[in-house]
């Protein structure tokens, strides 16, 4: 990974350092790909200015991800992949958090509402709160999932529960526990149901295994 | 007790005297505003739909919020099929991860080992030979017209359409028999390597492959003059699962979801791979961006497929017996028979084999169109032969995402037509 020649850069790096001083805090090209990495706590406004600024139009978010690496003094990168769909250019903006305080950046899903699921699944794997975010809740583990966040470094490849932990937890689980109290709350029936049936619902929503 | 009415839109498509196609309202057409007594007391139901259920297209589960027949809400689960790949991609080579890709979208499992080529080669920035590239362009439409089979027949199952299936797939088991004779396998076909190709194609191949471009067209034909101008099919997808351009744009779709809204976008054409930008096809695109336009889209799609599929065969033509593997003694493993007996060469396969081909520092991200959208993969490397991060741009998975605003106020058999016509894989989306 390299500074880059001036050349291969994407245009609109000059108008970030001019518009965004502070905002910027360093430009990288790899594989001719321009990577920005941006302020976090002014990461949302650019990437508004980003989308909206008629000299930009980034108006589609092709991906959304994070990247930890195994050098465990890095910090934790969000990364945006952005597209203008009418200039046909591409831009890769990253923000670095580090790993002693908590994991939080601003949603984009004003912006873009396919940042969505993308938000949640970065929630789910990595544990990155997304601020503003209307719906964040895990989306490709359960909900009441309680080993952590699987593509972080520190998270064995087989889990951290042992099989045999994993088997009975699965055994013990209430089938019932997956339906979440949105889904409850949509019923408008939660009040009706027996007894016991609520008592059972009850534990699986604290996702406590007996 | 409330009352609320059902509009029941079924249309046929007629001829005006000047020749364009009108809508006319079929003959079973209810009164407008027929008041239907509303037996729940106006009272919302929940419906659950899937894991498993056919019409859900693997285990997708839907959680349906009903005012009668009406969707106020869809809410759907997903995570059912979640194999970790892209952590298991962390602890393996890059060319031991492409079996991996064949099992995320595994109806066109070859356009995915191209991908995760070409991302690989992107990152360390190998050259492959021409007749690689033209056999990697012709899995690729393989691929693509296996997989929008699969979603034609299956769609059309889903609204009632059963003879079409049939057909399709007698079709798409043609093109499994020549994906078989290439790559020994249906599904799991692992049939790139960074840098080149597992195997060259068999003998007999290219005359299969062009017996097949000569008569498919008349399949599709046959499927067009059944579908296109057909009154129940018109009625349950004309103006159905509508989004408009601008929304499918801040959605992220992608592939035939977004053409179908009028988003003149496709990879192949405005970032081109594989020399793309060398063929002759045409990119359809729709205008209203319901279910009606992308069926259209796919059906043209698959003509444009065959298309490419000519051309690639008309180029594999003049390069007869060239190299399908790069001449890069680092990424490309030695012919057997010089491993053996040649020192150096041996110790090309030993180091290949025993530590990976190692990637320069850097990060790569290149996307393709795939039949289902734009799959990217992007890579991470810290210059160790396994990749810090393999990330999955899952086509399906943000295309699936915008199916609660896509059913917002349908009836709920529109909500199995809404998510038939997304073309989701649930290998992809749960990963």
């Amino acid at each position: 990974m390299s500074a880059g020649s001036e050349d291969l850069v994407s245009p609109s790096v000059a108008d970030l350092r001019t518009r965004f001083a502070g905002g910027v805090r360093r430009v990288l090209v790899s594989c001719g790909d321009t990577i920005v990495y941006l302020d976090p706590a002014r990461a949302h406004e650019i990437l508004a200015w980003l989308k909206d600024d008629p000299s930009q139009q980034f108006d589609y978010l092709t991906d959304l991800t994070a990247v930890e690496y195994r050098d465990a003094e890095r910090p934790l990168e969000v990364v945006w992949q952005l597209r203008s769909l009418s200039r046909r250019q591409d831009l890769r903006v990253k923000v670095e958090l580090a790993k002693d305080a908590p994991l939080v950046v601003d949603s984009v899903y004003d912006l873009w509402k396919g940042a969505d699921w993308l938000e949640r699944e970065v929630f789910d794997m990595f544990g990155v709160t997304f601020r503003g975010h209307p719906d964040l809740r895990r989306i490709l583990m359960w909900e009441t999932y309680r080993e952590g966040f699987p593509l972080r470094k520190n998270f064995p490849l087989r889990g951290h529960f042992s099989r045999a932990e994993q088997t009975r937890q699965a055994l013990a689980a209430n089938p019932e526990a997956h339906y979440s109290l949105e889904e409850l709350s949509i019923a408008a029936a939660f009040a009706e149901l027996p007894d016991d049936m609520k008592d059972r619902l009850a534990r699986g929503q604290r996702g406590e295994v007996a | 007790m409330s009352t609320r009415t059902i509009e029941v839109g079924l249309r046929t498509p007629g001829l005006d005297a000047s020749g364009a196609v009108t809508l006319e309202p079929l003959g079973v057409r209810l009164p407008e505003h027929t008041p239907v007594q509303d037996d729940l007391g106006g009272e919302h139901m929940l419906v659950n739909i899937g894991p498993q259920h056919p019409a859900t297209h693997g285990v997708l589960r839907l959680v349906v919020e009903l005012d009668g027949e009406t969707v106020v809400r869809v809410v759907p689960h997903i995570g059912y099929l979640h194999s970790g790949f892209e952590k298991l991609g962390e602890y393996r080579h890059y060319n031991q991860i492409i079996p991996l890709t064949d099992r995320t979208d595994y109806l066109s499992p070859m356009a995915n080992n191209v991908c995760l080529a070409l991302a690989a080669e992107k990152l360390m920035g190998i050259e492959i030979t021409e007749r690689c590239t033209v056999l990697r362009v012709i899995a690729c439409e393989i691929s693509r017209i296996i997989s929008h089979l699969v979603w034609l027949g299956t769609t059309g199952i889903d609204l009632g359409a059963f003879t079409p299936f049939l057909w399709l797939f007698q079709q798409r088991e043609r093109l499994y028999d020549l994906q078989e004779a290439w790559t020994g396998a249906r599904l799991t076909t692992s049939m790139t390597r960074v840098g080149g190709l597992m195997a060259d194609i068999p003998d007999g191949f290219e005359q299969g492959l062009r017996d097949f471009c000569r008569t498919f067209p008349k399949t599709l034909d046959e499927v067009d003059s059944m579908f296109t101008r057909n009154a129940i099919w018109c009625g349950r997808t004309q103006g159905v699962g509508v989004i408009s351009g601008p929304d499918a744009i801040n959605y992220s779709l992608s592939g035939p979801m977004l053409r179908a809204s009028g988003v003149d976008y496709d990879v192949r054409k405005d970032r081109p791979y594989l020399g793309y930008e060398t063929y002759e096809f045409d990119v359809p695109v729709g205008e209203h961006g319901d279910i009606y336009d992308r069926y259209r889209v796919r059906l043209e799609e698959m003509y444009q497929s065959n298309r490419i599929l000519e051309q690639a065969l008309d180029r594999l033509a003049g390069l007869k017996g060239a190299p399908i593997n790069a001449s890069d003694p680092r990424v490309i493993l030695p012919p057997k028979h010089r491993a053996m007996s040649d020192m150096e060469a041996m110790i090309f396969h030993f180091k290949q084999v025993m530590e990976g081909v190692k990637a320069p520092v850097g990060e790569a991200y290149l996307g393709v169109e795939n039949p289902k959208g734009e799959l990217g993969y992007y890579f991470v490397s810290d210059g160790t032969a396994k990749p810090v991060r393999w990330r999955v741009r899952p086509p399906s998975f943000i295309n699936l995402a915008c199916l609660p605003k896509l059913c917002e106020g349908v009836l709920l058999s529109d909500v199995i037509a809404i998510n038939a016509s997304i073309d989701i894989v649930m290998g992809e989306i749960d990963r």
